[in-house]
Protein backbone atom coordinates (compact mmCIF):
# COMPACT_ATOMS: atom_id res chain seq x y z
CA UNK A 1 0.00 0.00 0.00
CA UNK A 2 2.38 2.66 1.20
CA UNK A 3 6.07 3.14 0.70
CA UNK A 4 7.63 -0.06 1.94
CA UNK A 5 10.38 0.72 4.36
CA UNK A 6 11.40 4.32 4.14
CA UNK A 7 12.30 4.64 7.80
CA UNK A 8 15.94 3.86 8.30
CA UNK A 9 15.94 3.98 12.09
CA UNK A 10 15.47 0.77 14.04
CA UNK A 11 12.05 1.29 15.60
CA UNK A 12 12.17 -1.83 17.75
CA UNK A 13 14.16 0.06 20.38
CA UNK A 14 11.51 2.74 20.79
CA UNK A 15 10.02 3.00 24.27
CA UNK A 16 6.56 2.26 22.96
CA UNK A 17 7.47 -0.81 20.92
CA UNK A 18 7.51 -4.07 22.91
CA UNK A 19 9.40 -7.18 21.86
CA UNK A 20 7.76 -9.03 18.96
CA UNK A 21 8.68 -12.64 18.27
CA UNK A 22 7.50 -15.02 15.60
CA UNK A 23 6.25 -18.38 16.89
CA UNK A 24 7.14 -21.52 14.95
CA UNK A 25 4.30 -23.74 13.66
CA UNK A 26 4.88 -26.21 16.44
CA UNK A 27 4.80 -23.53 19.13
CA UNK A 28 1.67 -22.02 17.59
CA UNK A 29 -0.24 -25.28 17.64
CA UNK A 30 0.80 -25.90 21.22
CA UNK A 31 -0.30 -22.42 22.25
CA UNK A 32 -3.69 -22.66 20.55
CA UNK A 33 -4.32 -25.97 22.28
CA UNK A 34 -3.26 -24.54 25.61
CA UNK A 35 -5.51 -21.52 25.31
CA UNK A 36 -8.34 -23.48 23.73
CA UNK A 37 -8.93 -20.95 20.96
CA UNK A 38 -8.72 -20.83 17.19
CA UNK A 39 -6.48 -18.46 15.30
CA UNK A 40 -9.44 -16.28 14.40
CA UNK A 41 -10.21 -15.60 18.03
CA UNK A 42 -6.82 -14.08 18.75
CA UNK A 43 -6.23 -10.33 18.49
CA UNK A 44 -4.83 -9.33 15.14
CA UNK A 45 -1.82 -7.54 13.74
CA UNK A 46 -1.49 -6.37 10.16
CA UNK A 47 1.11 -8.02 7.96
CA UNK A 48 2.46 -4.61 7.00
CA UNK A 49 2.79 -3.52 10.63
CA UNK A 50 6.09 -1.70 11.10
CA UNK A 51 7.01 -3.60 14.24
CA UNK A 52 6.95 -7.00 12.51
CA UNK A 53 8.44 -5.89 9.24
CA UNK A 54 11.77 -7.53 9.98
CA UNK A 55 10.19 -10.84 11.04
CA UNK A 56 8.87 -11.52 7.54
CA UNK A 57 5.72 -13.10 8.93
CA UNK A 58 3.08 -14.74 6.74
CA UNK A 59 -0.69 -14.54 7.14
CA UNK A 60 -1.81 -16.82 9.96
CA UNK A 61 1.47 -16.72 11.85
CA UNK A 62 1.28 -15.98 15.54
CA UNK A 63 3.35 -13.19 17.04
CA UNK A 64 4.33 -13.35 20.68
CA UNK A 65 4.51 -9.93 22.27
CA UNK A 66 6.28 -9.39 25.57
CA UNK A 67 4.91 -6.19 27.02
CA UNK A 68 6.25 -4.17 29.87
CA UNK A 69 3.29 -3.91 32.16
CA UNK A 70 2.96 -1.36 34.91
CA UNK A 71 0.98 -3.70 37.11
CA UNK A 72 2.47 -7.12 36.37
CA UNK A 73 6.01 -6.23 35.36
CA UNK A 74 5.86 -8.35 32.26
CA UNK A 75 2.85 -9.50 30.28
CA UNK A 76 2.68 -11.82 27.33
CA UNK A 77 0.19 -11.18 24.54
CA UNK A 78 -0.42 -12.92 21.25
CA UNK A 79 -1.56 -11.57 17.92
CA UNK A 80 -2.24 -13.37 14.71
CA UNK A 81 -0.95 -11.89 11.46
CA UNK A 82 -3.64 -10.90 8.95
CA UNK B 1 17.33 -18.00 39.40
CA UNK B 2 16.20 -16.18 42.48
CA UNK B 3 15.18 -17.89 45.67
CA UNK B 4 11.52 -16.92 45.22
CA UNK B 5 11.44 -18.34 41.72
CA UNK B 6 12.87 -21.61 43.02
CA UNK B 7 10.14 -21.93 45.60
CA UNK B 8 7.48 -21.09 43.04
CA UNK B 9 8.83 -23.73 40.69
CA UNK B 10 8.75 -26.31 43.46
CA UNK B 11 5.14 -25.48 44.14
CA UNK B 12 4.33 -25.25 40.44
CA UNK B 13 2.78 -21.83 40.91
CA UNK B 14 3.21 -18.55 39.09
CA UNK B 15 3.29 -14.96 40.24
CA UNK B 16 3.66 -11.79 38.17
CA UNK B 17 7.19 -10.54 37.70
CA UNK B 18 6.59 -7.35 39.69
CA UNK B 19 5.51 -9.29 42.77
CA UNK B 20 8.41 -11.74 42.48
CA UNK B 21 10.83 -8.82 42.25
CA UNK B 22 9.39 -7.18 45.34
CA UNK B 23 9.58 -10.41 47.32
CA UNK B 24 13.15 -10.92 46.16
CA UNK B 25 14.12 -7.46 47.32
CA UNK B 26 12.51 -7.95 50.72
CA UNK B 27 14.27 -11.27 51.11
CA UNK B 28 17.64 -9.83 50.17
CA UNK B 29 17.16 -6.90 52.53
CA UNK B 30 16.56 -9.38 55.32
CA UNK B 31 12.98 -8.32 55.91
CA UNK B 32 11.81 -11.90 55.51
CA UNK B 33 13.55 -14.47 57.64
CA UNK B 34 14.68 -17.63 55.95
CA UNK B 35 12.50 -19.97 57.96
CA UNK B 36 9.35 -17.95 57.20
CA UNK B 37 10.08 -17.49 53.50
CA UNK B 38 7.98 -20.39 52.33
CA UNK B 39 5.05 -19.38 54.52
CA UNK B 40 5.25 -15.83 53.16
CA UNK B 41 5.29 -17.05 49.57
CA UNK B 42 2.31 -19.26 50.33
CA UNK B 43 0.44 -16.30 51.79
CA UNK B 44 1.27 -14.16 48.76
CA UNK B 45 0.09 -16.85 46.34
CA UNK B 46 -3.12 -17.10 48.34
CA UNK B 47 -3.68 -13.33 48.40
CA UNK B 48 -2.85 -13.04 44.70
CA UNK B 49 -5.34 -15.74 43.87
CA UNK B 50 -8.02 -13.90 45.81
CA UNK B 51 -7.18 -10.59 44.17
CA UNK B 52 -7.59 -11.96 40.66
CA UNK B 53 -10.79 -11.08 38.87
CA UNK B 54 -13.33 -13.88 38.76
CA UNK B 55 -14.16 -15.62 35.50
CA UNK B 56 -17.28 -14.18 33.93
CA UNK B 57 -16.97 -10.80 35.63
CA UNK B 58 -18.16 -7.92 33.47
CA UNK B 59 -14.83 -6.14 33.29
CA UNK B 60 -15.90 -3.92 30.41
CA UNK B 61 -18.76 -2.42 32.38
CA UNK B 62 -16.49 -1.85 35.36
CA UNK B 63 -13.91 -0.17 33.12
CA UNK B 64 -16.58 2.04 31.57
CA UNK B 65 -17.81 3.17 34.99
CA UNK B 66 -14.32 3.63 36.35
CA UNK B 67 -13.35 5.95 33.52
CA UNK B 68 -16.76 7.54 33.17
CA UNK B 69 -17.23 8.67 36.74
CA UNK B 70 -13.96 10.65 37.00
CA UNK B 71 -14.79 11.96 33.55
CA UNK B 72 -17.79 13.79 34.98
CA UNK B 73 -15.44 15.72 37.23
CA UNK B 74 -13.29 16.90 34.38
CA UNK B 75 -13.58 20.35 33.03
CA UNK B 76 -15.50 20.65 29.84
CA UNK B 77 -13.24 23.28 28.40
CA UNK B 78 -9.59 23.07 29.21
CA UNK B 79 -6.81 24.20 27.00
CA UNK B 80 -3.79 24.45 29.08
CA UNK B 81 -0.40 22.90 29.44
CA UNK B 82 1.59 23.45 32.57
CA UNK B 83 4.83 25.29 32.12
CA UNK B 84 5.01 25.92 28.41
CA UNK B 85 3.70 28.68 26.26
CA UNK B 86 1.86 26.15 24.18
CA UNK B 87 -1.79 25.40 23.83
CA UNK B 88 -2.50 21.71 24.06
CA UNK B 89 -5.92 20.15 24.29
CA UNK B 90 -6.37 18.64 27.72
CA UNK B 91 -9.18 17.52 29.93
CA UNK B 92 -12.40 16.05 28.64
CA UNK B 93 -12.00 17.19 25.02
CA UNK B 94 -8.66 15.38 24.86
CA UNK B 95 -10.11 12.23 26.42
CA UNK B 96 -12.90 12.20 23.85
CA UNK B 97 -10.34 12.75 21.13
CA UNK B 98 -8.29 9.75 22.26
CA UNK B 99 -11.24 7.35 22.48
CA UNK B 100 -12.70 8.60 19.20
CA UNK B 101 -9.37 7.82 17.49
CA UNK B 102 -9.50 11.10 15.57
CA UNK B 103 -7.41 11.23 12.42
CA UNK B 104 -5.56 14.35 13.48
CA UNK B 105 -5.61 15.69 17.05
CA UNK B 106 -6.79 19.25 17.55
CA UNK B 107 -3.37 20.28 18.78
CA UNK B 108 -0.72 17.89 17.49
CA UNK B 109 2.41 17.98 19.59
CA UNK B 110 5.68 16.15 19.90
CA UNK B 111 8.05 15.64 22.80
CA UNK B 112 11.58 15.23 21.53
CA UNK B 113 14.52 14.06 23.59
CA UNK B 114 18.12 14.57 22.59
CA UNK B 115 21.01 12.16 22.37
CA UNK B 116 23.51 12.41 25.21
CA UNK B 117 26.16 14.25 23.24
CA UNK B 118 23.68 16.96 22.22
CA UNK B 119 22.10 17.38 25.63
CA UNK B 120 23.13 20.98 26.32
CA UNK B 121 21.10 24.16 26.24
CA UNK B 122 23.02 25.64 23.30
CA UNK B 123 22.74 22.58 21.15
CA UNK B 124 19.09 22.09 22.08
CA UNK B 125 18.27 25.65 21.09
CA UNK B 126 20.20 25.33 17.86
CA UNK B 127 18.33 22.15 17.06
CA UNK B 128 15.03 23.80 17.94
CA UNK B 129 15.70 26.29 15.17
CA UNK B 130 16.83 23.58 12.80
CA UNK B 131 13.73 21.42 13.04
CA UNK B 132 11.23 24.25 12.95
CA UNK B 133 9.77 24.29 9.50
CA UNK B 134 10.81 27.27 7.42
CA UNK B 135 9.05 27.96 4.18
CA UNK B 136 9.77 30.73 1.73
CA UNK B 137 6.68 32.55 2.95
CA UNK B 138 8.20 32.77 6.44
CA UNK B 139 11.38 34.48 5.27
CA UNK B 140 10.14 36.81 2.53
CA UNK B 141 9.22 40.46 2.58
CA UNK B 142 7.12 40.66 -0.57
CA UNK B 143 6.35 38.68 -3.69
CA UNK B 144 5.83 40.27 -7.06
CA UNK B 145 4.64 38.75 -10.30
CA UNK B 146 6.30 39.90 -13.47
CA UNK B 147 3.75 39.34 -16.20
CA UNK B 148 6.10 40.54 -18.93
CA UNK B 149 8.84 37.98 -18.35
CA UNK B 150 6.57 35.47 -16.60
CA UNK B 151 8.65 35.41 -13.46
CA UNK B 152 7.97 35.31 -9.74
CA UNK B 153 10.13 37.69 -7.75
CA UNK B 154 10.49 37.00 -4.06
CA UNK B 155 12.25 39.48 -1.84
CA UNK B 156 14.02 37.58 0.93
CA UNK B 157 14.19 39.06 4.43
CA UNK B 158 17.78 38.60 5.55
CA UNK B 159 17.06 39.29 9.21
CA UNK B 160 14.34 36.66 9.37
CA UNK B 161 16.63 34.25 7.54
CA UNK B 162 19.35 34.77 10.12
CA UNK B 163 16.88 34.37 12.97
CA UNK B 164 15.89 30.99 11.68
CA UNK B 165 19.48 29.94 11.13
CA UNK B 166 19.26 29.51 7.38
CA UNK B 167 21.95 30.82 5.06
CA UNK B 168 21.25 32.30 1.66
CA UNK B 169 23.45 29.71 -0.01
CA UNK B 170 21.49 26.88 1.59
CA UNK B 171 18.28 28.44 0.39
CA UNK B 172 19.73 28.68 -3.09
CA UNK B 173 20.78 25.06 -2.99
CA UNK B 174 17.35 23.74 -2.01
CA UNK B 175 15.69 25.93 -4.62
CA UNK B 176 18.13 24.73 -7.31
CA UNK B 177 17.30 21.13 -6.46
CA UNK B 178 13.65 21.73 -7.20
CA UNK B 179 13.70 24.23 -10.04
CA UNK B 180 17.14 23.82 -11.54
CA UNK B 181 18.12 26.61 -13.89
CA UNK B 182 14.74 28.29 -13.70
CA UNK B 183 15.86 30.26 -10.64
CA UNK B 184 18.42 32.97 -10.17
CA UNK B 185 19.37 35.43 -7.46
CA UNK B 186 19.78 39.16 -7.76
CA UNK B 187 21.14 40.24 -4.38
CA UNK B 188 18.36 39.11 -2.06
CA UNK B 189 15.79 38.92 -4.78
CA UNK B 190 14.85 35.36 -5.69
CA UNK B 191 13.54 35.03 -9.20
CA UNK B 192 11.78 31.95 -10.51
CA UNK B 193 10.91 31.70 -14.17
CA UNK B 194 7.66 30.04 -15.17
CA UNK B 195 7.70 27.28 -17.74
CA UNK B 196 4.23 27.99 -19.05
CA UNK B 197 3.56 31.48 -20.26
CA UNK B 198 0.15 32.09 -18.78
CA UNK B 199 -1.12 34.20 -15.91
CA UNK B 200 -2.80 31.22 -14.23
CA UNK B 201 0.40 29.18 -14.29
CA UNK B 202 2.28 32.10 -12.79
CA UNK B 203 -0.19 32.40 -9.92
CA UNK B 204 0.15 28.69 -9.29
CA UNK B 205 3.93 28.94 -9.31
CA UNK B 206 3.79 31.81 -6.82
CA UNK B 207 1.88 29.68 -4.34
CA UNK B 208 4.21 26.76 -4.93
CA UNK B 209 7.30 28.85 -4.33
CA UNK B 210 5.87 30.39 -1.18
CA UNK B 211 5.07 26.97 0.27
CA UNK B 212 8.49 25.60 -0.57
CA UNK B 213 10.23 24.06 2.43
CA UNK B 214 13.67 25.56 2.97
CA UNK B 215 14.71 23.92 6.20
CA UNK B 216 13.27 22.03 9.13
CA UNK B 217 10.79 19.22 9.47
CA UNK B 218 7.49 19.53 7.64
CA UNK B 219 4.51 20.27 9.85
CA UNK B 220 6.44 21.62 12.84
CA UNK B 221 5.51 25.24 13.25
CA UNK B 222 6.88 26.05 16.68
CA UNK B 223 9.46 24.62 19.07
CA UNK B 224 10.05 25.28 22.77
CA UNK B 225 13.08 24.06 24.73
CA UNK B 226 12.57 23.04 28.33
CA UNK B 227 14.67 21.42 30.98
CA UNK B 228 13.23 18.32 32.57
CA UNK B 229 15.43 16.71 35.18
CA UNK B 230 18.76 16.29 33.43
CA UNK B 231 17.33 16.45 29.95
CA UNK B 232 16.65 19.28 27.59
CA UNK B 233 13.37 18.49 25.94
CA UNK B 234 11.94 20.02 22.80
CA UNK B 235 8.20 20.48 22.67
CA UNK B 236 6.88 21.06 19.20
CA UNK B 237 3.67 22.39 17.83
CA UNK B 238 2.71 20.13 14.98
CA UNK B 239 3.73 16.54 14.65
CA UNK B 240 5.74 14.57 12.14
CA UNK B 241 7.21 11.44 13.65
CA UNK B 242 8.39 10.11 10.33
CA UNK B 243 10.07 13.42 9.54
CA UNK B 244 12.12 13.57 12.71
CA UNK B 245 13.61 10.13 12.13
CA UNK B 246 15.94 11.87 9.75
CA UNK B 247 17.27 14.27 12.35
CA UNK B 248 20.36 12.56 13.73
CA UNK B 249 20.70 14.63 16.92
CA UNK B 250 17.48 13.42 18.51
CA UNK B 251 16.98 10.36 20.65
CA UNK B 252 14.22 8.85 18.55
CA UNK B 253 13.62 5.98 20.92
CA UNK B 254 12.22 8.33 23.55
CA UNK B 255 10.49 10.72 21.19
CA UNK B 256 6.72 10.83 21.49
CA UNK B 257 3.81 12.40 19.69
CA UNK B 258 0.21 12.82 20.80
CA UNK B 259 -1.01 11.76 17.36
CA UNK B 260 -1.91 8.14 18.03
CA UNK B 261 -2.71 7.24 14.45
CA UNK B 262 0.70 8.51 13.41
CA UNK B 263 2.30 6.23 15.99
CA UNK B 264 0.28 3.35 14.57
CA UNK B 265 1.57 4.11 11.11
CA UNK B 266 5.21 4.57 12.06
CA UNK B 267 5.71 2.23 15.03
CA UNK B 268 2.95 -0.36 14.69
CA UNK B 269 -0.17 -1.39 16.53
CA UNK B 270 1.45 -2.36 19.81
CA UNK B 271 3.08 1.04 20.08
CA UNK B 272 -0.30 2.62 19.37
CA UNK B 273 -1.77 0.65 22.24
CA UNK B 274 0.97 1.89 24.55
CA UNK B 275 0.42 5.43 23.32
CA UNK B 276 -3.31 5.17 24.01
CA UNK B 277 -2.65 4.09 27.58
CA UNK B 278 0.04 6.71 28.08
CA UNK B 279 -2.00 9.61 26.70
CA UNK B 280 -5.11 8.64 28.66
CA UNK B 281 -3.20 8.31 31.90
CA UNK B 282 -1.47 11.68 31.42
CA UNK B 283 -4.74 13.41 30.63
CA UNK B 284 -6.38 11.97 33.71
CA UNK B 285 -3.38 12.68 35.88
CA UNK B 286 -3.24 16.29 34.83
CA UNK B 287 -6.86 16.70 35.81
CA UNK B 288 -5.94 15.34 39.23
CA UNK B 289 -7.78 12.07 38.81
CA UNK B 290 -6.54 8.55 39.34
CA UNK B 291 -7.92 5.61 37.42
CA UNK B 292 -6.46 2.14 37.73
CA UNK B 293 -4.35 1.52 34.62
CA UNK B 294 -5.95 -1.89 34.17
CA UNK B 295 -9.21 -0.27 33.09
CA UNK B 296 -7.40 1.80 30.52
CA UNK B 297 -5.34 -1.08 29.19
CA UNK B 298 -8.58 -3.01 28.69
CA UNK B 299 -10.00 -0.18 26.60
CA UNK B 300 -6.75 0.17 24.65
CA UNK B 301 -6.66 -3.59 24.00
CA UNK B 302 -10.22 -3.48 22.70
CA UNK B 303 -9.45 -0.54 20.45
CA UNK B 304 -6.42 -2.26 18.92
CA UNK B 305 -7.69 -5.86 18.84
CA UNK B 306 -8.24 -5.88 15.08
CA UNK B 307 -4.77 -4.69 14.17
CA UNK B 308 -5.86 -1.10 13.52
CA UNK B 309 -6.88 1.59 15.98
CA UNK B 310 -10.66 1.63 16.17
CA UNK B 311 -12.72 4.28 17.89
CA UNK B 312 -15.04 3.54 20.77
CA UNK B 313 -18.46 4.26 19.34
CA UNK B 314 -20.56 4.16 16.23
CA UNK B 315 -17.74 4.11 13.71
CA UNK B 316 -15.55 1.70 15.60
CA UNK B 317 -15.95 -0.95 18.23
CA UNK B 318 -19.72 -0.63 18.73
CA UNK B 319 -20.48 -0.26 15.04
CA UNK B 320 -18.51 -3.36 14.06
CA UNK B 321 -20.20 -5.76 16.45
CA UNK B 322 -21.33 -9.03 14.96
CA UNK B 323 -24.79 -8.94 16.49
CA UNK B 324 -27.54 -7.01 14.71
CA UNK B 325 -29.53 -6.32 17.86
CA UNK B 326 -26.48 -5.09 19.72
CA UNK B 327 -25.73 -2.60 16.95
CA UNK B 328 -29.35 -1.55 16.61
CA UNK B 329 -29.67 -0.94 20.34
CA UNK B 330 -26.73 1.46 20.28
CA UNK B 331 -27.26 4.09 17.61
CA UNK B 332 -28.97 4.34 14.22
CA UNK B 333 -31.47 1.60 15.04
CA UNK B 334 -33.46 1.66 11.84
CA UNK B 335 -30.43 1.67 9.58
CA UNK B 336 -29.02 -1.48 11.14
CA UNK B 337 -32.33 -3.35 11.21
CA UNK B 338 -33.10 -2.49 7.59
CA UNK B 339 -29.65 -3.54 6.45
CA UNK B 340 -29.83 -6.78 8.41
CA UNK B 341 -33.17 -7.54 6.76
CA UNK B 342 -31.88 -6.75 3.31
CA UNK B 343 -28.77 -8.90 3.65
CA UNK B 344 -30.39 -11.70 5.65
CA UNK B 345 -28.13 -11.43 8.69
CA UNK B 346 -28.44 -14.05 11.40
CA UNK B 347 -28.72 -13.12 15.07
CA UNK B 348 -26.83 -15.68 17.10
CA UNK B 349 -27.70 -14.27 20.53
CA UNK B 350 -24.19 -14.73 21.90
CA UNK B 351 -23.63 -11.35 23.48
CA UNK B 352 -25.05 -9.47 26.42
CA UNK B 353 -27.29 -6.82 24.84
CA UNK B 354 -29.07 -9.24 22.50
CA UNK B 355 -29.98 -11.55 25.34
CA UNK B 356 -31.33 -8.73 27.48
CA UNK B 357 -33.53 -7.65 24.55
CA UNK B 358 -35.03 -11.12 24.13
CA UNK B 359 -35.25 -11.63 27.88
CA UNK B 360 -32.76 -14.43 28.39
CA UNK B 361 -30.05 -15.01 30.96
CA UNK B 362 -26.96 -13.11 29.88
CA UNK B 363 -23.53 -14.68 29.58
CA UNK B 364 -22.01 -12.76 32.48
CA UNK B 365 -21.14 -13.77 36.01
CA UNK B 366 -23.28 -16.73 37.06
CA UNK B 367 -24.80 -16.82 33.58
CA UNK B 368 -21.49 -17.99 32.12
CA UNK B 369 -21.08 -21.59 33.30
CA UNK B 370 -23.47 -22.92 30.73
CA UNK B 371 -21.08 -21.74 28.08
CA UNK B 372 -17.95 -23.05 29.73
CA UNK B 373 -19.32 -26.53 30.48
CA UNK B 374 -20.34 -28.16 27.23
CA UNK B 375 -22.64 -31.06 28.24
CA UNK B 376 -22.29 -32.83 24.89
CA UNK B 377 -18.53 -32.96 25.19
CA UNK B 378 -18.90 -34.50 28.63
CA UNK B 379 -21.09 -37.34 27.37
CA UNK B 380 -18.68 -38.19 24.59
CA UNK B 381 -15.79 -38.52 26.97
CA UNK B 382 -17.71 -40.82 29.31
CA UNK B 383 -18.34 -43.30 26.55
Amino acid sequence: MEEENDIKIDISKHEFVPKHELLSDKESEKLLKELGVTRLQLPKILKKDRAIHHLKAKRGDIIKITRNSKTAGKAIYYRVVI
Amino acid sequence: MSKINEILKQKNEELPLSIVKRLDKMYEDGKIKNKYLEAVVDAVIDAYGKAKIEPGEGVGVIAAQSIGEPGTQMMMRTKHYAGTAMDVTRGLPRLIEIFDARKIPKTPMMTIYLKKEYNTLEKAEKLAHAIRETRIRNVMKTTRLNFLKFEVEVEIDNNELKKRGVTLSKLEKTMKEKYGDAIRFEKNLLIVKSKKKSAAALQKLKREVQDMNVSGVKGISYVVVQKEGNDYVLYTKGSNLKGVTQVKEIDFHRTKTNDILEIEKVLGIEAARNALVYETLITLKEAGLTVDPRHITLVADTMTADGVVKAIGRHGVSGDKASVLARASFEETVKHLLKAGAYGEVERLKGVVENIIVGQVIALGTGVPELILKPDLFKEKKK
